[in-house]
């Protein structure tokens, strides 16, 4: 099966993931029950948990719509990029742009006082059309090429935020209103439906809305024929473009694809810091979200999110139980250290031994239960299938070709939208 | 023009710190067609060390710097022995994520190890040292660093073309496989590569650090100047590397001069991203770079 490694089998090869295609979600009883966990566990925490809890996870979970986008990005479509900040900013100013509270004196930053529904799409827009507007020339480049150029974006991004002080406020930075829904206001109790919620859930159930909707856009166009044809990009674009797959399309589709929700999640940031400074969207934020999406999972929905938790949730643990003292400045050990050696150690390890991420970890320790289908189940696929692997495998040189046909739907699904070309 | 020259003085001893790190970078990239996003950490601990054993242990400068070189050296080729050699033939995305890893432990390591406020830097001259040619000063550190420089350039074009290690070196560049069946140890000028790279990225590092007078946990992002510094000159460049590193040095420096003169509309900061605009128009119009090959991203 998939999930071995044998001593033949091309380097390529263990770069994918190893569920290529993943499964529906709801496509067996085992993955209704894991829904049924879920939602009872988060019924749990929303209950149960304090305020502080409240504000780890939160951070958290904006932090894993980042990582969804730089995900859909480097880890589905293969382009390396290092300019997530760079975008997440462009959302957060944009947001705070719109959303914030008009000038009091002639040097405040520009605020025009709009409500939450309007700067949470319009933060994403704006990202996604820079993002336009970038993609087609940084795209044009390949591998290191990329990834350099979009760091040199997050430094142009930062000498911009630092200078445009009409919208960002200067080195010093601008503070953000608290979002209101009607007469709602985030930063106080209110009581939906009888029940009376803190801030803290509040403001949980908004950002919970987004990451769902985001995942669930991600995990389902994972799954489309633009899905596939982002995988084969990654995996071998001259291969995707024989295939038919228009790489400038696919690459430009990922990049402002990723850019909005990386604009939605800079806006969520920014609501619920209520300040931000321009240092914030730097370079080592954009390497947490490598980190995260390597630690967690390339090119997987769950994995983005357990990466998230791991690299922004764990630093807020250890401070909370207050194991490690607190930094002073001076050296020594403090959890955002240990956070750090951590992760670093952990891109290596993984990178190593386990390219899928924990979520890969966890796939190949389960046993073998409903699985997507691969190689070896979907036999029943049709001998055409079966066999054109086979005569790929003997090809010798066209391995990625075998990649492919593992995105040909099984029989018991199929769509007829794409993956045929494959075969 | 008093004004100007000093400025051109003090962007070419700029710009020869880019051209080493820079060096660093494209040895590297030419013998294993790998970047190395960890460079600016290697070059972050040595000047540590050195400056460490200035201060602390009060060793003589000339006997701090080889420490300094020896232990990035050591790192570097630890981690091509352990960690990328098993990652030949794995695609550029993987490569660069797993320099990034070490990337973040090294400067982890160092907060760890020094904290994160600013320590002075180990310097063997005074700062206001050097003499004056009509009207414009030449600072020791600045003419020392040019001077290393331009030795190290000649010694290292010697290397290449006239040594056994050198063209060994060159032939892998040339073709892995064909070294190979020549009878070259592959690994080895993997190893070399490494181990040349840290130890020509600390000196740059070393250099900066004399010229900046102190040194924080962010010093290793004098590494991420150098990215437009080999892409204008050419990833697979040696030369390249060099003459790119001087131009980046120079308009950096230029721009930082005259930057109170520009429209206020420019705000500031302007010079800090100078390399990155110049990198991205050349990019544009010549993605190999000044002196790279054409075949560099071809598949």
């Amino acid at each position: 099966m998939i999930a071995t490694r044998e001593p033949g089998r091309s380097r390529l090869r263990q770069e994918l993931p190893r569920e290529a295609e993943p499964p529906r979600l709801l496509g067996s009883l085992a993955r209704w029950l894991w829904l049924g966990v879920g939602v009872l566990a988060l019924l749990l925490f929303f209950s149960l948990a304090s305020d502080d809890w409240f504000t780890i996870v939160n951070y958290c979970l904006i932090a894993a719509i980042a990582t969804l986008a730089l995900n859909l990005l480097s880890g589905y479509t293969g382009q390396i990029s290092l300019g997530l900040a760079f975008f997440m900013g462009l959302g957060g100013y944009t947001a705070a742009l719109l959303g914030g509270n008009p000038p009091a004196g002639p040097l405040d930053p520009w605020g025009l006082g709009l409500p939450v529904f309007i700067w949470l799409p319009a933060a994403g827009l704006v990202a996604a059309l820079v993002g336009a507007l970038i993609g087609p020339s940084a795209l044009r480049l390949r591998g290191f090429y990329l990834g350099i150029v979009t760091l040199a974006l997050v430094f142009i991004g930062n000498y911009l935020f630092r200078n445009l002080s009409f919208i960002t406020g200067g080195p010093q930075g601008r503070n953000f209103p608290v979002p209101a829904f009607g007469g709602f206001s985030l930063d106080q109790q209110n009581s939906i439906l009888g029940v009376a919620l803190t801030s803290g859930q509040q403001y949980f159930l908004l950002i919970l809305v987004v990451l769902l909707l985001s995942a669930l856009f991600v995990y389902n166009l994972s799954r489309s024929r633009v899905g596939r044809a982002m995988r084969a990009v990654r995996d071998h674009e001259v291969g995707a473009a024989i295939m038919g797959v228009n790489l400038f399309e696919v690459k430009m589709g990922a990049f402002v694809l990723s850019s909005f929700l990386a604009g939605v999640a800079g806006a969520l940031y920014v609501s619920y810091a209520r300040y931000v400074i321009p240092d914030y969207w730097s370079l080592s934020l954009s390497i947490q979200f490598v980190a995260a999406i390597i630690i967690g999972g390339i090119a997987d929905v769950w994995g983005s999110i357990l990466g998230a938790a791991f690299v922004f949730a764990l630093p807020q643990v250890i401070d909370y139980f207050s194991l490690l003292p607190p930094s002073t400045g001076g050296g020594g050990l403090s959890s955002g250290d240990l956070n750090a050696l951590l992760y670093g150690l952990l891109i290596i390890v993984f990178l190593l031994f386990e390219p899928g991420g924990v979520i890969g970890l966890v796939r190949r320790l389960r046993p073998a239960g409903p699985r997507p289908q691969t190689l070896g189940t979907s036999a029943g696929a049709g001998a055409g299938a079966g066999a054109g692997a086979e005569t790929a495998k003997e090809g010798g040189e066209s391995i990625e070709v075998v990649d492919l046909q593992q995105h040909v739907p099984g029989p018991g699904e199929e769509r007829g939208s794409g993956g045929t070309g494959a075969s | 023009m008093a004004y100007f020259l000093q400025l051109v003085f003090a962007g070419a001893a700029q710009g020869c710190i880019y051209a080493l790190i820079g060096l660093g970078f494209s040895i590297i990239f030419k013998a294993s067609q790998v970047i190395n996003f960890a460079q600016g950490e290697l070059l972050l601990v040595g000047t540590y060390v050195v400056a460490s054993a200035v201060l602390n242990w009060h060793l003589p400068f000339l006997l701090a710097l080889p420490l300094g070189l020896l232990v990035t050296i050591v790192i570097g080729l630890v981690f091509e022995r352990l960690v990328l050699r098993r990652m030949i033939g794995r695609p550029p995305f993987t490569v660069l994520m797993i320099t990034i890893g070490l990337d973040i432990i090294l400067r982890t390591l160092v907060i760890v190890g020094w904290g994160s406020r600013t320590i002075p830097a180990a310097t063997p001259f005074s700062v206001t040292s050097g003499f004056n040619v009509a009207s414009v000063h030449l600072g020791s550190s600045d003419l020392w660093t040019i001077g290393v420089t331009i030795v190290l350039c000649i010694a290292l074009y010697y290397f290449f073309r006239h040594t056994r290690y050198g063209l060994a070196m060159r032939a892998t560049a040339l073709d892995q496989e064909a070294a190979l069946a020549m009878g070259i140890d592959v690994r080895n000028v993997y190893a070399l590569a490494w181990g040349l790279a840290a130890a020509i990225t600390t000196l740059g590092g070393v250099l900066l650090a004399i010229d900046s007078l102190a040194i924080d946990p962010n010093f290793g992002n004098a590494a991420l100047v150098a990215f437009p510094a080999i892409i204008l000159g050419g990833l697979d460049s040696v030369s390249g590397a060099v003459v790119g590193g001087v131009i980046i040095g120079l308009t950096s420096v230029l721009t930082a001069g005259y930057e109170s003169r520009l429209p206020a509309v420019v705000g500031t900061g302007l010079h800090e991203v100078t390399p990155y605009l110049i990198m991205i128009l050349i990019l544009m119009i010549r993605p190999y770079g000044l002196f790279g090959s054409r075949k560099v991203e071809r598949v």
